[in-house]
């Protein structure tokens, strides 16, 4: 099959690759460029592992290929923070205790990024709901939605 | 698992994706929001010799209103139906079924006219176009040509396309105003696949029901618009006497699958359960004054 050169914006850095149409854009980031912070989970949209936000809106990296994303922008999880300098969601996640093993937590960020830019989150029910795509087996979420609790308050108000 | 090799083509217009369909001879798949597709190509389930993407076509993204009827086009994605104020404002159903339609992430990637090519026998789409009377606009090097939904679901994932047609846009009714309706789903976790819903509208006139549309999903195996239920509720007065027939009637022609999910006899419960619900609420939005049932 022939292969195909895209150019991808990934957290602000652009990255051009040569690759067969057929590669995942979750392995696309993880094998071509190394960003492995995305994970892998069920890669058939179910779990939500491999959220990343595509163009301002969350989408499921296994659910997509990357010749889609050509000319795209991309932000995943390397865009948050590092260890010595997390994000304002990971920090969140950290003070709550909205992890343990940590496979589910990458997704959880970016679904949650993109949920306090564009869902009004009043309510623990409309938190529970809106967390609804993403599987965690550690935490029983209860820790999880406290964190996003905390976020949605301090949040400036959506327009 | 990983796709299997496939060629691919980011389509500039209706005209090239329709060419590379034709000249794909079969072998060729459509691809807008990928969210079920995707999947099935993940899973090798579906092994395209080419995969054609449209989300890149302009004009397709486009919600527009022609007189009682609606147009959304092929890259229109859930969150923009979930959104759109024409919708909110003539076809509140829809937007109310919009609710239950994935989660986030998906809803964000995946199209209104997708998931009715899908024909998923528990998915919204395909029952809200029965349910509206859709028609399906497939486009092919042939031409175009509008199929009624109701002879567009012909199985469980299966639809009356031919293999180089792909669906450009589907239309259907909105509500006049003052037609009540009422969406009643049930499903184990918020966004997941109905075990059992109901979709219904009407309009009341002098105390008794009138246009009465009835649809259900996750019961057959394909989204079923229930005539034998529209012609036992039409020109009545909704009472308890005629909800429970409802129920008696749906249970005797109804005939659900056991799965995983539910048995045939939960489903059949469920859905005597939601019609009675569905219809209530139909009634007392169409702000009806003459029934004998409590909303």
């Amino acid at each position: 099959m022939d292969k195909v050169t895209i150019t991808i914006d990934i957290n602000g850095l652009r990255y051009t690759r040569s690759i067969e149409p057929r590669m995942l854009l979750c392995d696309f980031l993880r094998n071509e460029l190394g960003l492995t912070g995305t994970h892998v989970g069920c890669e058939h949209g179910v779990c939500g592992a491999c959220t990343i936000i595509l163009d301002g809106r969350s989408a499921r990296s296994c659910l997509m290929l990357a010749v889609q994303a050509d000319g795209m922008q991309i932000e995943t999880i390397e865009g948050q923070g590092s260890v010595e300098n997390l994000g304002r969601v990971q920090e969140a996640f950290r003070q709550h205790h909205g992890l343990q093993c940590g496979f589910c937590t990458p997704g959880f960020i970016m679904a949650i990024t993109d949920l306090l830019r564009h869902h009004p989150l009043e309510s623990d029910e409309q938190i529970r709901e809106a967390l609804s795509g993403n599987i965690c087996r550690c935490t029983g979420y209860e820790h999880i939605v406290n964190a996003v609790r905390e976020l949605a308050n301090e949040r400036a108000p959506l327009k | 698992m990983k796709p299997a090799p496939f060629n691919y083509l980011s389509a500039k217009t209706v005209a090239e994706a329709a060419q590379a369909l034709a000249a794909s001879g079969g072998d060729g798949k459509i691809i807008a929001g990928g969210q079920s597709l995707m999947p099935m190509i993940n899973f090798r389930l579906v092994k395209p010799s080419i995969l054609i993407d449209i989300n890149r076509i302009a004009g397709l993204e486009h919600i527009d209103l022609n007189g009682g009827r609606l147009t959304i086009g092929a890259t229109v994605r859930h969150y923009m139906t979930a959104t759109s104020g024409l919708i909110e404002q003539h076809i509140p159903i829809l937007h109310e079924a919009m609710h239950h339609v994935a989660h986030m992430t998906v809803r964000n990637r995946g199209t209104f006219c997708g998931s009715v090519c899908h024909a998923d026998p528990a998915a919204e789409m395909p029952m809200m176009t029965l349910l509206l009377d859709g028609a399906i606009t497939a486009t092919s090097v042939r031409g175009e040509r509008q199929i009624p939904a109701s002879e567009f679901f012909t199985g469980s994932l299966m639809n009356a396309l031919e293999p180089d047609e792909f669906v450009t846009s589907i239309e259907i009714d909105t509500l006049p105003p003052g037609t009540g309706w009422g969406f009643e789903e049930f499903s184990k976790r918020h966004g997941d696949f109905a075990l059992a819903c109901v979709a219904t509208t009407m309009r009341v006139f002098d105390g008794a029901a009138s246009d009465v549309r009835f649809a259900m999903m996750g019961v057959g195996e394909t989204p079923l618009r229930l005539v034998e239920i529209e012609r036992l509720v039409e020109g009545n007065a909704l009472s308890d006497a005629l909800l429970d027939k409802v129920a008696e009637t749906l249970s005797n022609i109804l005939n659900p699958n056991t799965d995983i999910h539910a048995s045939a006899d939960y489903r059949r419960h469920l859905s005597g359960a939601l019609a009675k619900r569905a219809l209530r609420l139909a009634w007392k939005r169409a702000g009806s004054h003459g029934g004998s049932v409590d909303g």
